[in-house]
């Protein structure tokens, strides 16, 4: 459990790092990166790339938003999702991090594990 | 196995990232844009933003500190004059990039580039308008200008000092959210924006639609519908101005009986005519503080990010404050430690066709005065968005380009051509104007200063500390003989030529009048012993009921003038409310109808925002107007101009029997009163149905609306609740309004007050992008505190931001 935790904060770790210097899909890297090289069950590895980038991305949209006072979430959302609703635009947000982050984390975990079989 | 499992997840997650990338699937790339690092969350300015900050820039010749008040107006604090126009360019594009570099987009004729093949009509309507080569041509001789040049390059290098240290998270959320990425500025973009005023300010004209009038409705009447004079104006410069001794335009001898043939063309969008604006000075007899005070509030288009953006540019020589254009350097309007400044719109046509005969069809000669004249052809490339590029190949006559002709139909047809002349095109130092206004000291350097305007042409108000007041018609007019242009002109005959500008001894100019005050409100400039042409169709009512009320005051003071400023009085239905109520036969009205015909007749003529007598009287006199003409037009051309409302009322306040009461299709003759009284019957179930949709108030019936620059709805403020309209002086309609009110009182210590509808970020996700709205609704003014040198700390400052040289 206590792995499965830092492979979580170093993912997010790893994630806010490269999005300094590299577009947003290199989180899709750093859990790719952070799942090869700690070695746990394909599941908990997704797991652990979802809540890491749910967490990373919701976490810091709602902060960004709630120190606007959801001004500018209230506008996008309307425009994006025809519904004044900023939490969801924040869920959305997090969903779509979290999922890239997901999948990025399991690929990583089977490739090593396809990679240590042989 | 496991390695096929592996393979197939890393190919799912680089599909999403690819999906979430691109439009490809999805209406938006969201992953991009919901990137809290990158994306749209980057743009939520938290409300307690900081802005105090410390910068080095290349270009800068030494400091810079710039306090930015509680509202973020910056005060700009230049060592160097130079320095401060590079730091208004570095503030204008850190707040405003994406507005700056759209209009100007809009202004090259680009916008297909950004959104594609649907902007191809406006690109080419735009290109063929020769709105770049006039740009080109304006450039030139502003680079020629040593001061010009130097303005324009510092404030294109402070552009483009904002523009080098972007990155994607630093974008404006437009950019994020179409999916482009600005340009480097430069000193033909400013060159573009000022050529977009001129496109906004300088286009009155009705050519095609006066033609087809005179076309169909042949000439007596067509002159009892387009009369050349208003009965009731008040000329901005009333009583004898001069004669032409120094330039006499002669009319072509056969101009009058030319008949023209009806032009079978497309409507095409053209600003809005009702663009206009007030301005005002009182001398030191008609106010209470014994200063001069200064009122302006030019009427255009309510947009946000808003056209003006506040600012104080103070250098070693001047410190003048008021309002600036994003897109350009200097204050545009505004006032500094000796005189205030402000401008309505000229309005005069300066804009004429002229028919091309070209001798084939390559166009590469065309017929002038019995030879033929080579064309120029201009290459105008496209570039559209996922297609290829188009190329337009204009030809330039010695008019000017040929907007219209058989391959571009919004108004070409046929074998025909129409060549455009317009001043736009003619190179000018307009900014030249704003340059030394900023600087100037008395009414010399401000008469010196407006010299330089030529397009568009504004009426500059003036007043200055020591008490005088002034005002200018000033521009480059051609000098027209009678009717000159309000029709097509033959393009192969040189008599149909301008002949020439309006010498500048002969602008119609006001200096300290006796009145004691001077005003315009876009009324026609001079009355009928002007030697020129003036044109007809001026509006006609703020004028006068500005001057009306200018003439009442004993002592005005600066409240006296806010209060005038945001006055719904409604001159127009003073007028001709009268005639409607005492012609409709009420006993012919239904009830129900009757209650609501009760509710105007109690009316008290003000357009405020809860006022339900103006919906009634504006339903109700557009169903009249349109009972009177609507016979005579039903099968006219589709393009055609429409006599003004003041021209209906001024014809029947002289006389009931007015010839086009009479409707055409029926046998008998109708008279006044059954015309009115069917009117109002018609108008009944607009009105009915505005009372039942809780719309009947006027703010409600005419909602007014801040539009986004892209029209888009959450970016917009909708459904304000403002009084005003059109013949008023808050002259506030759906879309237009006044976009600046400034009054400014020169006494002892200067004070000025001022607010437009925006606010100082151009960035939706900022509390300082629409804050001033409310305020402006409500008829109320920030106070404009001009600070005489960044060491004095006055209490509005809240952050300060230092530039330095590196």
């Amino acid at each position: 459990m206590l792995k499965w935790i830092v492979t979580v904060l170093l993912i997010a770790l790893l994630s806010f790092a490269l999005c300094l210097y590299l577009p947003w899909w290199s989180i899709a890297i750093a859990a790719f990166m952070v799942s090869l090289l700690i070695p746990m069950r394909p599941v908990f590895s997704f797991l652990s790339g979802f809540v890491a980038l749910f967490m990373l991305w919701g976490g810091y949209a709602s902060w960004m938003s709630s120190e606007n006072n959801h001004l500018l979430a209230g506008k996008i959302s309307v425009l994006v999702l025809n519904n004044d609703n900023p939490f969801l635009l924040i869920l959305i947000t997090a969903f779509i991090g979290a999922i890239v982050g997901g999948f990025a984390a399991l690929s990583g975990s089977l490739l090593r594990y396809s990679a240590l079989k042989k | 196995m496991r390695i096929i499992f592996s393979i197939i997840t890393a190919a799912i997650t680089i599909v999403l990232c690819y999906i979430l990338n691109t439009k490809a699937l999805l209406p938006a790339p969201l992953g991009k844009l919901l990137s809290p690092q990158h994306g749209i969350w980057q743009n939520a300015e938290p409300l307690d933003a900081d802005f105090n900050q410390q910068i080095t820039l290349k270009g800068l010749q030494g400091n810079v500190d710039v306090h930015f008040n509680e509202r973020l107006v910056p005060h700009i604090f230049a060592e160097h004059e130079n320095d401060a126009y590079y730091v208004q360019g570095f503030l204008h594009a850190k707040f405003r990039l994406w507005q700056m570099e759209f209009q100007t987009i809009a202004a090259a004729g680009r916008i297909s580039e950004i959104v594609g093949e649907k902007a191809l009509t406006h690109d080419r309507e735009f290109r063929r308008l020769g709105m770049v080569y006039a740009a080109e041509r304006t450039l030139e001789v502003m680079e020629q200008d040593p001061d010009i040049k130097a303005q324009c390059d510092a404030y294109t290098a402070g552009v483009n000092a904002w523009i080098d240290q972007l990155t994607e998270s630093t974008l404006p959320v437009e950019y994020k959210l179409i999916g482009y990425y600005p340009e480097k500025w430069s000193n033909l973009k400013t060159a573009l924006f000022l050529k977009y005023m001129s496109y906004d300010l300088a286009a009155r004209e009705n050519d095609f639609e006066l033609t087809n009038a005179l076309a169909y409705f042949g000439r007596d009447n067509y002159r009892l519908l387009f009369p050349l004079q208003q009965d009731s104006l008040d000329p901005i410069v009333p009583g004898f101005i001069g004669t032409d001794s120094a330039l006499q335009v002669i009319a072509p001898v056969s101009y009058d009986t030319i008949q023209p043939v009806e032009t079978n063309m497309e409507v095409f969008e053209k600003p809005v005519p009702e663009i206009g604006s007030n301005n005002w000075a009182i001398g030191p007899t008609k106010s209470a503080n014994g200063a001069a005070i200064l009122c302006n509030d030019p009427h255009l288009g309510l947009n946000l990010p808003s056209l003006w953006y506040e600012i104080q540019i103070t250098t070693p020589t001047f410190n003048s404050y008021g309002v600036s254009f994003p897109g350009s350097p200097a204050v545009i309007i505004g006032f500094n430690d000796s005189i205030a400044w402000g401008v309505t719109n000229g309005g005069r046509d300066v804009r004429d066709y002229y028919e091309i005969q070209f001798k084939d069809e390559s166009r590469s000669e065309y017929l002038f005065n019995g030879n033929y004249l080579t064309t120029t052809f201009r290459y105008e490339r496209i570039r559209i968005k996922d297609k290829p590029d188009y190329i337009d190949t204009v030809a330039y006559t010695i008019h000017g380009p040929v907007m219209y002709e058989s391959n571009h139909q919004p108004r070409g047809f046929g074998e025909k051509a129409w060549a455009v002349r317009w001043t736009a095109h003619d190179p000018g130092k307009e900014l030249k104007t704003f340059n030394l206004l900023n600087r100037a000291n008395n009414y010399e350097d401000y008469v010196a200063a407006t010299k330089f305007m030529q397009t568009p042409g504004q009426n500059f108000v003036f007043a200055s500390r020591s008490g005088d007041i002034a005002i200018r018609t000033q521009g480059n007019w051609p000098a027209k003989w009678k009717e000159q242009g309000d029709f097509l002109m033959p393009g192969w005959d040189s008599s149909f030529l301008w002949q020439g500008f309006i010498p500048d001894e002969l602008t119609p100019s006001q200096y300290n009048p006796e009145r004691g005050f001077v005003s315009s409100g876009n009324q026609k400039p001079a009355d009928s012993t002007y030697p020129y042409y003036l044109g007809m169709d001026y509006p006609l009512t703020r004028g006068l009921i500005i001057n009306k009320m200018l003439h009442n005051f004993q002592k005005a003071s600066i409240d006296d003038m806010k209060k005038m400023q945001i006055n719904n009085y409604n001159i127009f239905a003073e007028m001709a409310l009268p005639l409607l109520l005492k012609y409709t036969q009420q006993h012919e009205l239904t009830e129900e109808m009757q209650q609501y015909f009760n509710i105007l007749k109690e009316w008290d003529l003000v357009n405020d925002p809860t006022s339900k007598g103006s919906t009634i009287f504006e339903i109700f006199w557009d169903s009249f107007a349109a009972m009177v003409f609507d016979d005579e037009f039903k099968n006219a051309p589709k393009v055609i101009a429409r006599p003004l409302s003041t021209t209906l009322l001024e014809a029947l306040i002289k006389d009931s029997s007015y010839k086009f009461v009479d409707n055409i299709e029926t046998r008998n003759p109708e008279t006044l009163e059954e015309i009115t009284t069917e009117a109002f019957r018609k108008a009944y179930p607009k009105i009915s149905e505005a009372d039942a949709g809780g719309r009947l108030t006027w703010s409600k019936y005419k909602d007014t609306r801040v539009l986004h620059l892209a029209r888009l709805e959450p970016f917009s403020r909708l459904h304000l609740p403002i009084g005003g309209g059109k013949h008023i002086i808050n002259a506030t309609t759906t879309t237009h309004g006044p976009s600046w009110r400034m009054i400014v009182s020169m006494g002892e210590t200067i004070e000025a007050f001022g607010i437009y509808p925006g606010g100082q970020s151009g960035n939706p996700g900022s509390r300082f992008y629409d804050d001033f709205i409310d305020d402006w609704v409500k008829g109320e003014y920030h106070s404009l505190r001009i600070i005489n040198n960044k060491s004095e700390r006055d209490p509005s400052i809240k952050w300060i931001m230092q530039f330095k040289p590196e």
